[in-house]
C-alpha cells in the first residue's frame, strides 16, 4: 500500500460546498495527477471545520497548514508551492483580526484554542464517506465493548454515572431516559434519533451527521441493546440533502460489513437503521409530533403522559435522543464515564456544540466545555464583534430562547445559568447582535417565525402568538400605546401556562427576555416614537436640513402624497403627518439636505 | 468488503486502516513525535532529497517510529544537500548534509533511537525572525 506523505482536507460541509469546495477538490485531483504527485498527496473531503466564516477551507497536514477562502483558481498556486516547494501561500493564510499577522497552523488560531472537541471529534478529520477512516477513529469499538463486555443495564449505569443531559434543549438526563425506556415491556421498541433542526441559523446537527454519520449510527445501536430495541429510526429534514446522502452511505457500509444487521459482531443482538423524511416544520422537533410525523400523521403534538418512553412510535416504547446527544455516547463508553464528568459544571457535564452566527467575526460551529463564559466564546472563539461595533445581546435558544445582554458575559454557561438569566440553552444557536439591531425588531422576528410554525392545534399558541405579532408590529409602526406593553406581559404569560407543548410554553420567551433586558427601547417606540438603532422604518423621520436646502422644489414635486411644502427659493419642509416614508424626496435632491432622523420626533416635542 | 464478525475481526480491521489517517492523529499533536525535515527545494531534489523523503516515510513506520515527515524549501545550505532537519521532542532541531538512504539509515537507527550523534551535523547559523 502506498504511503501518503501529505494529507490534503477538503471542507465538504453544506457551507464549503456552497462556495465550489467540490469544484476545488477535483481541481486538486487533477492537478496532482498532472503533477505526478498522486502517490504522494492524499486528497480527502473532510465534514465542516466549523470555521464557516473563512470557507472553504483546505487544510495540509502534517504541517497543519489551513488555508481560508480558497478559490478554485488558488488550486494550482497551492500544489506548485505548498506541495512541490514547501512554502506556504501566504496571501491565503488566517489573518488574525487582533494581531493582524498570518497564523500558519490552525493549532495558532484562536478560534480553535478555547474549543473542545468531543460530539465534533471527527468532523474536519476524516472523510464521511469512507467507514475504514471512521473504524481507524475508534467507530464501533464502544458497541463492540458494551455487547461482549457489558450488560445492557450496567451500560446504561455509565451513562447515568457520566452526567449526559439532552442535547436538545430541555436537559434531560439521558440515562434515566434510557432506563425508563428499558424498563417497559414490549414486543418491539424503537430507537429515534431527532434530526429535525429547525432553529433559525442552527447547525449542529447537519454538521455532525455531515462529518461523521458513523457515530451516530454507533450510538444508536448502543441505545438499542441498552433498551432493548432492534430497529432505529432517524427523523431528518429533507432540506438537508447532504447529510441524507452521507447517512445512506454511512448505512450501507455499515451492513456491507456487518456492523448494522442481524447478530452484530457475532453476539445475539441484531439491530438495523431506516431514515424518516420531515418536511420542514419547526413543531416536528416536539418528540410527540415527531412521531406522529413519522407515523404518516399530521405533526401535532399530544399530551404527555403517556411519555414516548411507554407509548410512542406505532404505540411501542420509543426513545427520543437528538443527534448531538448520541455522538457523546461512544466517546462516554470508551473514555469513561468519571472522564465525561471531570468536564464542564457541577450539574452539566461535556462539552456543547453551539453554531455562532449574526454580528460576529468568525461566524462558524464551536464545541465548548460547559461553563465557559459567553465573553470568551464570542470574543475569543468568535473574534469580536464585526467592524468594532458595541455588544448588545445574544439570542441563544433560538425561537423558544431569550437574549442574554452585557450583564450576562461573565456567566459560566449551562443549562441552569442560562435557564436563570431568562434563555435556554436550546439546541445550540447562538446570534450576537450589535448596538446598531432594534430588540423590539427581533422579539417580532422570533414571533414571526413562531407564528408560522405554530402547529395550530391549541388556541393559546395559534391565537396568542398571532396576537403578541400583531401587539409588536403596532410598537414597531409607532403605534404603540401604554396598554400594548401591559398586554405584551399578561398574553405572553397566559400562552406561556396554557399552551399544549414545548412551542408553545416557550414561544413567548423572546418577547418576555427583551421586555426585561430591554423595556427602554419598548419605551422609547411608544413614547417617544423612536427607534434607536433605525431598524424600524417607520419611526424614521425625513427631514430636511434648513441651511443645505437651496429652495429647488425638486422634493416638493417628487412626492407623491404632497407631504412637502415650500416656495421657490425658500427652504421646504415636509410634514410628518402626510409623509409615507417612500424615500422619492431624498433620491431627488442634489444638496444632501434631506436625512433620516430616529429622534425628530422628540427633538420637536421637548 | 469482508464482513466483520466478531470484536476480534473490528479490532484486527482498525489496525488495518490505521495506517491510512496516521498522519492526521499525529498532526494533531506535532510537539510529541520525531520531526524530520526534508529540504526539497530544487537544490535538495537535484542531489537526490525524494529517495531520502521516502525513505523516512516508508522506514520510520516499520522500524517502529512514531514520526512526522514533512517537506520545506531551501534552508540555505545547497553546498551539503540533501539536508535534513531532526527534531527530537524535547531538543533542539539538528540538521544533518549530505543525506543519502545510507546515512538516512545511520541517522534513523543512532540519533532517533538512541540519541547519539552521527557525522554530518550542519551547525545552525543563523536566526530568524520568528523564532518561538
Amino acid at each position: 500500500m502506498s504511503q501518503y506523505k501529505i494529507h490534503m482536507l477538503v471542507c465538504a460541509g453544506t457551507g464549503c460546498q456552497s462556495s465550489q469546495s467540490g469544484l476545488i477538490y477535483e481541481m486538486l485531483q487533477d492537478e496532482l495527477e498532472r503533477k505526478g504527485l498522486r502517490d504522494d498527496v492524499q486528497v480527502i473531503k473532510t465534514g465542516c471545520f466549523g470555521f464557516c466564516e473563512k470557507g472553504p477551507i483546505v487544510k495540509i497536514l502534517p504541517d497543519n497548514t489551513f488555508y481560508t477562502q480558497v478559490k478554485p483558481e488558488d488550486v494550482r498556486e497551492i500544489v506548485d508551492e505548498h506541495i512541490i516547494k514547501g512554502r506556504s501561500v501566504h496571501r491565503l493564510l488566517y489573518l488574525d483580526p487582533e494581531t493582524e499577522e498570518h497564523v500558519l497552523d490552525s493549532k495558532h488560531m484562536g478560534f480553535y484554542k478555547k474549543q473542545l472537541r468531543i460530539a465534533l471529534r471527527n468532523c474536519g478529520t476524516i472523510d464521511p464517506e469512507n467507514i475504514d477512516e471512521s473504524i481507524a477513529r475508534d467507530a464501533y469499538q464502544a458497541l463492540g465493548m458494551a455487547l461482549t463486555e457489558l450488560s445492557p443495564q450496567e451500560t446504561i449505569d455509565i451513562i447515568k454515572r457520566s452526567g449526559l443531559r439532552g442535547r436538545g434543549g430541555a436537559g434531560f438526563p439521558t440515562g434515566i431516559k434510557w432506563e425508563i425506556a428499558s424498563k417497559n415491556d414490549a414486543g418491539q421498541k424503537y430507537v429515534v434519533c431527532n434530526a429535525d433542526e429547525g432553529d433559525p441559523g442552527a447547525f449542529m446537527d447537519r454538521s455532525i451527521l455531515e462529518g461523521d454519520p458513523h457515530s451516530i449510527l454507533e450510538a444508536m445501536a448502543i441505545c438499542g441493546y441498552c433498551i432493548g430495541a432492534t430497529k432505529g429510526l432517524i427523523y431528518i429534514r429533507a432540506e438537508y440533502p447532504l447529510a441524507i446522502k452521507r447517512l445512506k452511505i454511512a448505512i450501507n457500509q455499515a451492513r456491507e460489513y456487518g456492523l448494522l444487521g442481524e447478530h452484530i459482531l457475532g453476539t445475539d443482538f441484531s439491530f438495523d437503521i431506516n431514515l424518516r423524511y420531515g418536511a420542514g416544520a419547526f413543531v416536528c422537533g416536539e418528540e410527540t409530533s415527531l412521531i406522529h410525523s413519522m407515523e404518516g400523521k399530521r405533526g401535532e403534538p399530544t399530551n404527555k403522559p403517556p411519555f414516548p418512553a411507554q407509548k410512542g412510535y406505532l404505540g411501542k416504547p420509543t426513545n427520543v435522543n437528538n443527534v448531538e446527544t448520541f455522538a457523546n455516547i461512544p466517546v462516554i463508553l470508551l473514555k469513561g464515564a468519571e472522564w465525561f464528568s471531570s468536564i464542564g459544571t457541577e450539574k452539566s457535564k461535556g462539552t456543547k456544540v453551539f453554531a455562532l452566527a449574526g454580528k460576529i467575526n468568525n461566524v462558524g460551529l464551536i464545541e465548548v466545555p460547559m461553563g465557559i463564559t459567553l465573553r470568551e466564546i464570542i470574543y475569543e472563539i468568535g473574534g469580536g464583534i464585526k467592524g468594532g461595533k458595541k455588544f448588545k445581546a445574544v439570542q441563544t435558544g433560538g425561537p423558544s430562547g431569550g437574549c442574554l445582554t452585557e450583564k450576562h458575559l461573565d456567566t459560566p454557561i449551562d443549562y441552569e445559568s442560562l435557564t436563570a438569566a431568562g434563555s435556554m440553552m436550546g439546541s445550540g444557536g447562538m446570534i450576537v447582535l450589535d448596538e446598531d439591531d432594534c430588540m423590539v425588531s427581533v422579539a417580532k422576528f422570533y414571533l414571526d417565525f413562531i407564528v408560522e410554525e405554530s402547529c395550530g392545534k391549541c388556541a393559546p399558541c395559534r391565537i396568542g402568538n398571532k396576537r403578541l405579532y400583531e401587539t409588536l408590529e403596532r410598537i414597531c409602526d409607532g403605534k404603540g400605546t401604554e396598554e400594548d406593553l401591559e398586554k405584551l406581559y399578561n398574553l405572553s404569560n397566559v400562552i406561556k401556562d396554557t399552551s399544549l407543548c414545548g412551542l408553545g410554553q416557550t414561544s413567548p420567551n423572546p418577547v418576555l427576555s427583551t421586555l426585561n433586558n430591554f423595556y427602554d427601547e419598548y419605551k422609547e417606540h411608544v413614547f417617544d416614537k423612536k427607534c434607536r438603532s433605525g431598524k424600524c422604518k417607520n419611526l424614521l423621520y425625513y427631514v430636511i436640513d434648513d441651511e443645505n436646502c437651496v429652495g429647488c422644489m425638486a422634493c416638493v414635486r417628487s412626492c407623491p402624497v404632497n407631504a412637502i411644502t415650500g416656495a421657490k427659493k425658500q427652504t421646504h419642509y415636509i410634514h410628518q403627518d402626510k409623509c409615507i416614508k417612500c424615500g422619492a424626496c431624498m433620491q431627488k435632491c442634489q444638496f444632501d439636505a434631506i436625512s433620516l432622523k430616529s429622534d425628530y420626533r422628540v427633538s420637536v416635542e421637548s | 468488503m469482508a464482513e466483520i464478525k466478531t470484536l476480534a475481526d473490528l479490532k484486527r480491521k482498525q489496525e488495518e486502516v490505521k495506517t491510512q489517517i496516521d498522519l492526521r492523529d499525529k498532526a494533531e499533536n506535532p510537539g510529541s513525535q520525531v520531526q524530520v525535515k526534508v529540504a526539497m527545494a530544487t537544490c535538495g531534489i537535484a542531489s537526490g532529497a525524494k529517495n531520502v523523503m521516502d525513505f523516512f516515510v516508508r522506514e520510520l513506520p516499520k522500524r517502529g517510529i512514531g514520526a512526522v515527515v514533512t517537506q520545506t524549501g531551501c534552508m540555505g545550505y545547497c553546498f551539503a544537500e540533501p539536508t535534513v532537519e531532526i527534531t527530537i521532542p524535547g531538543k533542539d532541531p539538528i540538521v544533518f548534509g549530505y543525506v543519502d538512504p545510507r546515512k538516512a539509515d545511520e541517522i534513523i537507527e543512532f540519533y532517533i533511537k538512541q540519541g547519539e550523534l552521527v557525522d554530518g551535523i550542519i551547525p545552525q547559523n543563523y536566526n530568524t525572525i520568528n523564532q518561538d
